[in-house]
């Protein structure tokens, strides 16, 4: 099974961005990257400075590089920032709104887990019109991913395995509403948040993320002591999604429990060590809700 | 602009027949709709009598089979379709692709909408749409601006629909799984957010604590009106500050907009609200009724009726104006 880098969702300076993908293309054992704001057409200009040289680092590294396309496209500069975007003749786009598949029409691209392919017709559908990849929403059940991999054996099928679960998107802006600001004045203030802002019930347990205009789950998907039915399955590939972590130490540490060279307590517990901020997950793709983390496999408890 | 409105039962249905709906939208008891409540909907002898009396009326019927159709089990969702073409519906609203692409090479000469759960938020989605699989209408997102609106209407040449009245989704249709988190009920694929079968009330230090799955919602004092706990309406901390972080619990009226609804070039107008009584359901579609009426006579526009409805709640016209966002 391969492993793929999701984008960084979060309000990264635009240096941290740049630095954390040169350290992912010189020592992360990733096969596919996708890089690009996804979530905040606003925040998409600071990146791009630093965009070429980043997909120019991680394609000499031999990463495939994907362009992730925004998940909320309404504006107009949106819309001409996506076209941009699809233009390059060369450039293999990660789809994350279907306005976007124009563009890219009958040229080889992946759809990313924001758009809703939820059964084997659908993404057969997506299949014939160039999609090479899809990553499945968080929110499918391992039943249904299984039957989608059977139906499409020759599309790389790719199930979100690590990181805060992204659960919506709106047109309004959560972290400049509790700011008590204007999205149109919003003064960045995401970027005081690198791992989203979190969001207490009022009895003080912990519950979501808000990344502005982007909602997340706290607790952090892990998917470990799932791999093993996850290969069964027919899935491909794995999606790491970037916390405010030591990301190559995650990547190294499911391509050894993906090679069978890490045992998989070991590793919940080293993933705990190494991403301490957040409950592990894995509810959803149990069928279950999403906020639940099952036993381990191997165990009656497991260790937080 | 055609008044759509809901229809959660057949007796909802004659009752928004008889107040003034040019059309009624409607599902099927099951997960095939984005309304799956217990008690809720049609079987499908309801539907062939529900569109038959409709249609004596001159009132249209849209069956709404708008859920992702769950993998391994297209058949439910085919058979919906098929069904619904066959009892004669005016047009099925669906989210789906596979499912549109479904319903297009099956049945060409059926009337094919987007669901509002596709979220079609600009031009290149509903051209997608549009030529992949004929859609006539798309029932935009609760992202828009008015203004965007009419960008949008004009732009891609498609018919819109945008809601008016009722429930608010804050998140993009469709594109939500906050629901699912915290239950395990998704409203894209079992068509049901915040399910009363997940919610719990208990008496906590004086107060009334709404909890959704095993996460509190919202809590309040012994004299305040608790509000159904649906997730983005309730009330949470951060940043060491409590409050309605998504949303207030309000609902959506924009009854002040039509004007410029109509300006847009908007086809239709839809209430919210399948899950609603009869008395509702009449009193809401006879004032928008009105309104239509004193809008086409270039009369203003009367909305203190409504605020009646709105159960003491305050309510906002969305993302409609700008700065909602």
């Amino acid at each position: 099974m391969q492993l793929t880098l999701g984008p960084v969702l979060f309000n990264w300076s635009p240096e941290t961005w740049r630095d954390f993908y040169f350290r992912i293309a010189d020592e992360a054992p990733v096969d596919t990257v996708a890089v690009g704001d996804i979530v905040c057409s606003k925040r998409s200009p600071f990146l791009a400075d630093h965009l070429p040289d980043v997909v120019e680092r991680l394609a000499s590294a031999g990463k495939q590089v994907m362009l992730g396309s925004l998940i909320l496209v309404s504006l107009p500069r949106e819309r001409r920032q996506m076209a941009d975007m699809a233009k390059a003749e060369d450039s293999f786009v990660e789809i994350n709104d279907l306005s976007c598949l124009g563009a890219v029409a009958n040229r080889p691209h992946a759809i990313g887990p924001f758009v809703n392919v939820y059964n084997e017709a659908t993404a057969a559908f997506l299949a014939s019109r160039g999609a090479t990849r899809i990553c499945l929403p968080p929110e499918l059940p391992l039943t249904s991913v299984k039957t989608i991999a059977a139906a499409l054996p020759d599309v790389v099928i790719e199930v979100f395995g690590f990181g805060k679960a992204p659960l919506a998107i709106s047109a309004r802006c959560y972290h400049a509403r509790v700011h008590k600001l204007s999205k149109d004045n919003c003064k960045f203030v995401c970027e005081q948040d690198p791992d989203g802002l979190l969001i207490k019930t009022m009895d003080g347990q912990q519950f979501l993320s808000v990344n502005g205009v982007q909602t997340l789950s706290h607790g952090c998907v892990d998917l470990i002591d799932d791999v093993a039915d996850l290969a069964k399955a027919g899935v491909h590939s794995l999606r790491l999604s970037p916390q405010n972590c030591d990301m190559v130490a995650v990547a190294k540490l499911y391509r050894q429990v993906l090679d069978g060279r890490l045992d998989v307590a070991q590793a919940e517990n080293d993933l705990a060590t190494l991403y301490p901020g957040s409950p592990f997950v894995n509810g959803f793709l149990h069928g279950l809700p999403g906020a639940v983390h099952t036993p381990l496999k191997s165990a009656p408890a497991r260790p937080h | 602009m055609e008044l759509v409105c809901p229809a959660g039962t057949p007796a909802a249905m004659k009752v928004a027949v008889e107040a003034g709906a040019d059309a009624v939208y409607c599902g099927f008891n099951d997960e095939t709709n984005a309304r799956n409540f217990p008690g809720l909907n049609f079987s499908r002898e309801e539907l062939k009598d529900g569109i038959a009396l409709a249609h004596r009326r001159g009132v249209k019927v849209l069956v709404a089979i708008n859920t992702f159709p769950r993998a391994g089990g297209l058949e439910l969702w085919h058979r919906a379709v098929d069904d619904a073409t066959r009892f004669g519906a005016d047009a099925l609203i669906l989210a789906d692709v596979g499912l549109l692409d479904y319903a297009a090479r099956k049945h060409p000469k059926q009337r094919l909408h987007v669901s509002v759960q596709a979220a079609a938020a600009n031009a290149d989605s509903i051209r997608f749409y549009v030529e992949n699989f004929g859609v006539r209408r798309v029932v935009l997102p609760r992202v828009l601006s008015v203004a965007e609106i009419a960008a949008v209407t004009q732009e891609s040449g498609c018919e819109t629909e945008v809601f008016v009245f009722g429930g608010l989704c804050v998140m993009a249709e469709g594109r939500c799984s906050l629901s699912s988190y915290a239950t395990g009920c998704s409203p894209n694929m079992q068509g049901a957010c915040s399910p009363a079968s997940h919610v719990n009330y208990r008496e906590q230090r004086g107060r009334m604590v709404s909890r959704l799955g095993e996460f509190t919602i919202n809590s309040f004092a012994k004299d305040e009106p608790a509000a159904y706990p649906t997730l983005c309406k309730g009330r949470f901390e951060a940043n060491g500050t409590l409050g309605y972080i998504f949303e207030d619990p309000t609902s959506l009226d924009a009854a002040a907009m039509l004007p410029g609804l109509k300006e847009a070039g908007v086809t239709a107008l839809k209430i919210e609200g399948r899950q609603r009584g009869r008395a509702y359901i009449e009193a809401v579609v006879q004032s928008f009724r009105q309104a239509l009426k004193a809008l086409d006579a270039g009369r203003p526009i009367e909305t203190a009726s409504l605020a009646a409805l709105t159960e003491g709640q305050t309510t906002t016209v969305g993302a409609y104006r700008k700065t909602w966002r």
